[in-house]
């Protein structure tokens, strides 16, 4: 049996254009298909959230969808924040404080901060806790990440002024 | 944790979408948020031969106010969109409160209304609000369009009253009573884990007396049901400490929760007694104007 679908995309304004199986789960598209390895996977069910990638405007978990959904979409993933010789202003506040120790989790939680600094307040450290609760960290214990993000935010506030 | 071999399916129609539901009938899902099915699908505790994909269908996603002052959300709708929807807030603020607690924004950016109505998860918040809302959902088959009430539509624990050609299209709910309060809580053991107990209730209140009571439990039964009895105690009442206590410990009889590794059945009761008090107490100082 035939199972392919002809898909084309952007991730990170970068135009693809692939045949895909059905069962192809968007995750695995963007690591094995793409070889954006950036993204990672972890449960494979939702609940870490060290896949969340950015697909037209949301963060969303990459293990939930199928590669052959996101046919005709912009996604954006880890790469297209910085890279190590150029990070991203996120990027930096989270090596300014040490908000990564194995850095499994940090691509998740980046595209996640993305979406939360797009979206959300986040003044207050419960805000930020909240913000984060989607995303896994077994290094960290959270403290620095919420620091980082609480930098993340205060800057966002002072550009806007 | 890869999912089984399915046929994709992607319908640009709701006709479309019924057409491929009838052709291949049990054997078919529906996908649309796919945050409930897709770990199904992963964990393969679900195998369907074809996955019915109606996210692109247009004329699904509208948040609106008819004239009558009820709420129609189409199925298709998201989480995200309908907790940040101003009429929500606004008209509904009980629904906001407890979008809020679904799950994470990843998740709430996906997940359809739809979605989490048909998949009728016991501890899910949106069956619960339909339930205690007394929403009206919408039904879309082969035959035509029906209409049931939440009541008629949840039978089980993950089971809906839905044939297997049926798609829902909409959820309606009716306006709150005038001069109504409500309240929400739940327990969870992690932000946006499933509730291992929840509770919601609307009061009416006129002249200090209790005319309408509603009170809605989730994570605690078989499906999200409504504590009619407690309910009947407070009609008719003035706001009375014992009374709020007493219509709470009744509320903790009439579930039959189940233990598991995240919590014993008498812990489940225990939170039930504790959020429909806290809920209740809330509730009837919203319909007094004295909290916002």
């Amino acid at each position: 049996m035939s199972d392919l679908h002809r898909i084309e995309l952007f991730v990170n304004d970068t135009h693809y254009e692939r045949m895909v199986e059905s069962r192809l789960l968007l995750s695995d598209f963007l690591r094995h298909t793409l070889g954006l390895t950036g993204t990672h996977v972890g449960c494979e069910h939702g609940i870490c959230g060290a896949c969340t990638i950015i697909l037209d405007g949301d963060s969303v978990r990459s293990c939930l969808l199928f590669a052959v959904q996101a046919d005709s979409c912009r996604i954006e993933t880890v790469e297209g924040l910085g890279s190590s010789d150029r990070l991203s202003p996120l990027q930096e506040l989270f090596r300014q404080h040490h908000a990564l120790q194995c850095g499994f989790c940090t691509p998740g939680m980046l595209m996640t901060c993305v979406d939360m600094l797009a979206k959300y307040p986040l003044a207050t450290d419960a805000e930020i806790r909240d913000a984060l609760s989607g995303n896994l960290c077994r290094c960290t214990g959270y403290e620095n990440i919420v620091d980082a993000v609480k930098a993340a935010s205060k800057q966002r506030r002072e550009s806007a002024r | 944790m890869k999912p089984p071999v399915f046929a994709y399916v992607r319908p640009g129609t709701l006709d479309a979408a019924i057409a491929a539901l009838a052709c291949y009938g049990e054997e078919a899902k529906i996908l649309a948020g796919g945050q409930s099915l897709v770990p199904l699908l992963n964990f393969r505790m679900l195998r369907p031969a074809a996955l019915i994909d109606i996210n692109r269908i247009p004329g699904l996603d509208y948040v609106v106010e008819s004239e009558d002052g009820s709420l129609q959300v189409g199925a298709l709708t998201r989480h995200r969109t309908l907790e940040t929807s101003p009429v929500v807030k606004d008209r509904f603020p009980i629904l906001n409160a407890a979008l809020a607690h679904v799950a994470h924004l990843a998740i709430r950016n996906r997940g359809t209304i739809g979605g989490s109505l048909s998949h009728a998860d016991p501890a899910a918040e949106l069956p619960m609000m339909a339930l205690l809302l007394d929403a009206e959902i919408a039904i879309a088959g082969p035959n035509g369009t029906r209409v049931l009430a939440a009541r008629d539509f949840l039978v089980g624990t993950l089971a809906t009253a839905l044939t297997e050609d049926e798609i829902v299209t909409q959820v309606a709910f009716p306006p709150l009573p005038a001069a109504a309060g409500w309240g929400f809580e739940e327990f969870a053991q992690r932000s946006g884990d499933f509730a291992l107990a929840g509770v919601g209730a609307v009061l009416g209140v006129r002249d200090g007396r209790c005319v309408e009571a509603r009170i809605a439990l989730m994570g605690v039964d078989e499906t999200a049901i409504r504590a009619t009895q407690a309910e009947r105690l407070l009609v008719g009442e003035r706001y009375d400490p014992d009374l709020v206590r007493a219509a709470a410990t009744n509320a903790r009889a009439a579930i039959n929760p189940n233990s598991d590794l995240r919590a014993s059945a008498e812990y489940r009761r225990h939170l039930v007694a504790a959020l429909a008090e806290r809920v209740l107490v809330a509730a009837w100082r919203r319909a007094e104007g004295r909290l916002a």
